[in-house]
């Protein structure tokens, strides 16, 4: 009989959501069905599925054509491309796991990279105002119950976070908004009609890389004082009226995306949001929240300042210090300026997603994609190795958008033969630690917290 | 003062992290000493000596210290790392860092400098012949402690980010700046010659920003409050007063408040 497992996180977007449910064949190996998911959702469970999906690492050969290897000689071609590197840089981890990521910055550190994550061309600028600014956030629950003026700034959850309004947003009953959509004002502030700013009571639509200074006239009139006729393509009336809502509100929630973090000026278009949040606290609550994309990619943030200090971008070349400066040790201005000499995708699409000419920078040397399916990143790739899915085929911790970390469950058995990143990276590891005669230290470290644990219980 | 040469002959593969040249680091060494000081390509730890002919005599301190460097450094990081004294002249372009963390003495670019050129500066004074990049006398990451004192001179255009979290000091962009001057500033002063995109002075408590040309979009945050005759930089003019960021918080003092200055000239 085919069974229902329940509770289960989906491994898509930032809204994270854990309340799916997978049909799944008697034998274990098949996905049949799924509930509770939105269309992206679903499909990421069929799409593992998929009879084409690599099984075994794929090595380009002297005439351009891609072969089969073993994980063997794709572990260890891996771990000698990276020791012979002058700066390698390792980027991606928008589709794994916790564990996948602690076992990359191990190797790493090993490696003397730059250990750099999709925020580099997504929410990065984020963190620098958090670290220029503060953070007040909140969690997504107090969102629901809580939230009754809800601001989206720059972003289209509509389309991006499908179920993030249905959830937390707009439309649920939680304690305080028991009228769901009823009790909530939503105001959309966005150059386009998006489907969201449709949704919206109210749509402020500013003119295109003008946010900073509608913010800036937002705290303006929030301290009293008067402003121009029309800031960023906005009459005077619509802002201060929409300010009034914000400081009569219960409970306001800022939510912000692409629209803030990458038109011009960027961290501050995050980082004065963050101040007219603050502001708004001498009024009433107010809260402030990244539309983080993927669904863990909060997760390397969270592991990596834990592990170095740094969320991004994190250049561990010098071997007795980890150095970070975006604008240097980003992943598109190593690329561009040709400051890296081994690229290392992992769990991304770098192929996609980075600038032409960045591609081409990093092309000039070795270039290796781990990641469970055929992408761009891959098809270009001089070694593509598969992994297992997270949240499909592996089991793991991811963060939330609200840096909520929750356990992501396995609902069917990975491909025979096929690696986790974790256990991939862990091996890549304990290679580069052969090659350089060193102490697999951390591997070390990991059996011993294994067995702390396991005496604990 | 002593005067050192460096002769750059070798390209380096990526960037050379040059955090050794520095008239402090160079002091009291011998020719040999000072070719055998660490710098960084990558993970490789290497030697100046590798990269540079080293030629002339250092002085005793840094401050009777005179570096010349004969030749392109478009791929050299850091020079003039946390200097306190002495000076630096490169005869050509150079990378990121150009007198970051500087305390004191000078640094002479002929050709251009990338971004993060006088970050989290102290003292001394930098003088680029042709562009900066972005960054110019901003903080680093996450610090609320910008640039304190000395002086920069770009004496052709900056990108964005001028002056961001400056406490003390003067910028002066002899050209054209792009977007973000004086960002969060909380003192110093930034002169652009030439114009400027916008959000001059956005989230700005305190300090002085002066424009000789225009400002295409002035932020909301900023009133006119009069019209003054002023003389900044060798240059008399008029020009219109405004202050703000009204929107940010001001300290009080003899209980008023305190506003951060924008003057720009009026034509
Ligand atoms: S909203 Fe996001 S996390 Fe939720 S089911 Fe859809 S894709 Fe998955």
């Amino acid at each position: 009989m085919p069974k229902w497992i329940t509770q289960v996180g989906c491994p898509y977007c930032g809204a994270s959501c854990d309340d799916l449910e997978v049909l799944v064949s008697d034998d274990g190996k098949r996905v049949l069905e799924t509930r509770n998911a939105c269309a992206i959702g679903n499909e990421i469970f069929h799409h593992a599925q998929s009879p084409s999906r690599p099984k075994r690492p794929r090595m380009r050969q002297p005439d351009g054509s891609m072969k089969e290897v073993s994980y063997d000689e794709a572990i260890d071609y891996t771990a000698k491309t990276l020791l012979a590197a002058k700066k390698p840089l390792i980027y991606g981890f928008g589709s794994t796991n916790c564990e996948g990521m602690s076992a990359v910055a191990r190797v790493a550190e090993k490696g003397g990279a730059v250990l750099d994550n999709c925020a580099s061309i997504c929410h990065g600028p984020s963190f620098l105002a958090i670290f220029d600014n503060g953070y007040p956030s909140c969690t997504l629950g107090e969102v629901k119950n809580r939230a009754d003026v809800v601001v989206f700034w720059g972003c289209n959850p509509m389309h991006a976070h499908p179920r993030h309004t249905s959830r937390y947003s707009i439309f649920p009953r939680g304690t305080f908004t028991a009228k769901g959509q009823m009790t909530r004002t939503i105001i959309s502030v966005d150059p386009r009609e998006t489907d969201t700013a449709k949704l919206a009571d109210h749509h402020l639509m500013v003119k295109q890389g003008h946010d900073y200074d509608l913010f800036d006239a937002f705290r303006t009139v929030i301290r009293g004082h008067d402003i121009p006729d029309e800031v960023a393509g906005i009459p005077k009336k619509t802002i201060v009226d929409a300010a009034k809502v914000m400081k009569n509100a219960r409970f306001v929630m800022i939510f912000f995306g692409m629209g803030c973090t990458h038109t011009d000026g960027r961290n501050h278009n995050v980082d004065i949001a963050i101040s007219l949040t603050r502001d708004l606290n001498a009024y009433t609550k107010a809260s402030i929240m990244a539309m983080r994309g993927h669904y863990n990619i909060a997760g390397p943030g969270q592991v990596w300042s834990w592990q170095f200090g740094f969320p991004y971008c994190i250049d561990l070349s010098k071997g007795t210090h980890a150095h970070m400066n975006p604008g240097e040790t980003s992943s598109i201005d190593l690329a561009m300026r040709g400051e890296v000499d081994c690229f290392v995708n992992v769990g991304t699409d770098a192929g996609a997603h980075f600038p032409i000419r960045a591609v081409e920078q990093l092309k000039k040397h070795p270039f290796i994609t781990v990641d469970p399916n055929i992408c761009m990143a891959s098809e270009i790739s001089d070694l593509h190795i598969p992994v297992r899915v997270v949240g499909v085929e592996e089991p793991g911790v991811v963060y939330r958008m609200d840096n909520v970390p929750i356990q992501f469950k396995k609902v069917v058995d990975g491909p025979e033969g096929v690696p986790s990143d974790e256990e991939l990276f862990d091996r890549v590891y304990e290679r580069m630690c052969e090659l350089t005669e060193t102490e697999p230290i951390w591997l070390l470290a990991k059996d011993h917290a294994k067995a702390a644990t396991n005496a604990e219980q | 003062m002593a005067q050192i040469t460096l002769k750059p002959t070798k390209v380096p593969e990526l960037y050379l992290e040059g955090y050794n040249i520095t008239p402090d680091a160079f002091a009291g060494k011998s020719l040999m000493e000072i070719a055998d000081l660490d710098a960084h390509e990558g993970k490789i730890k290497v030697k100046l000596g590798d990269y540079f002919e080293i030629a002339g005599q250092s002085g005793d301190t840094a401050e009777e210290t005179a570096i010349n460097i004969d030749g392109d450094c478009s791929r050299i990081k850091y020079i003039g790392n946390k200097m306190s004294a002495g000076s630096i002249t490169i005869n050509g372009n150079a990378d990121m860092y150009v007198g970051g963390w500087m305390k004191g003495g000078k640094i002479h670019v002929m050709g251009n400098v990338d971004s993060f050129c006088g970050i989290a500066m102290e003292g001394g004074e930098i003088v680029v012949e042709g562009n900066a990049q972005n960054h110019v006398g901003c903080a680093y990451r996450g610090d609320w402690r910008g640039m304190r004192g000395g002086t920069i001179r770009i004496k052709g255009s900056a990108g964005n980010d001028i002056g961001t979290f400056m406490l003390g000091g003067t910028i002066i962009i002899e050209k054209d700046a792009f977007i973000h001057v004086s960002t969060h500033a909380e003192g110093g002063t930034v002169v652009i010659k030439g114009n400027v995109q916008g959000r001059v002075g956005g989230q700005m408590v305190k300090g002085d920003i002066y424009v000789l040309g225009s400002v295409q979009y002035m932020l909301p945050g900023f009133k006119k409050v009069g019209s003054v005759e002023q003389k900044i930089d060798g240059t008399e003019a008029t020009f219109t007063h405004y202050i703000g960021d009204l929107g940010e918080r001001h300290p009080k003092s003899k209980g008023k408040e305190v506003y951060a200055n924008l003057y720009v000239q009026e034509a």
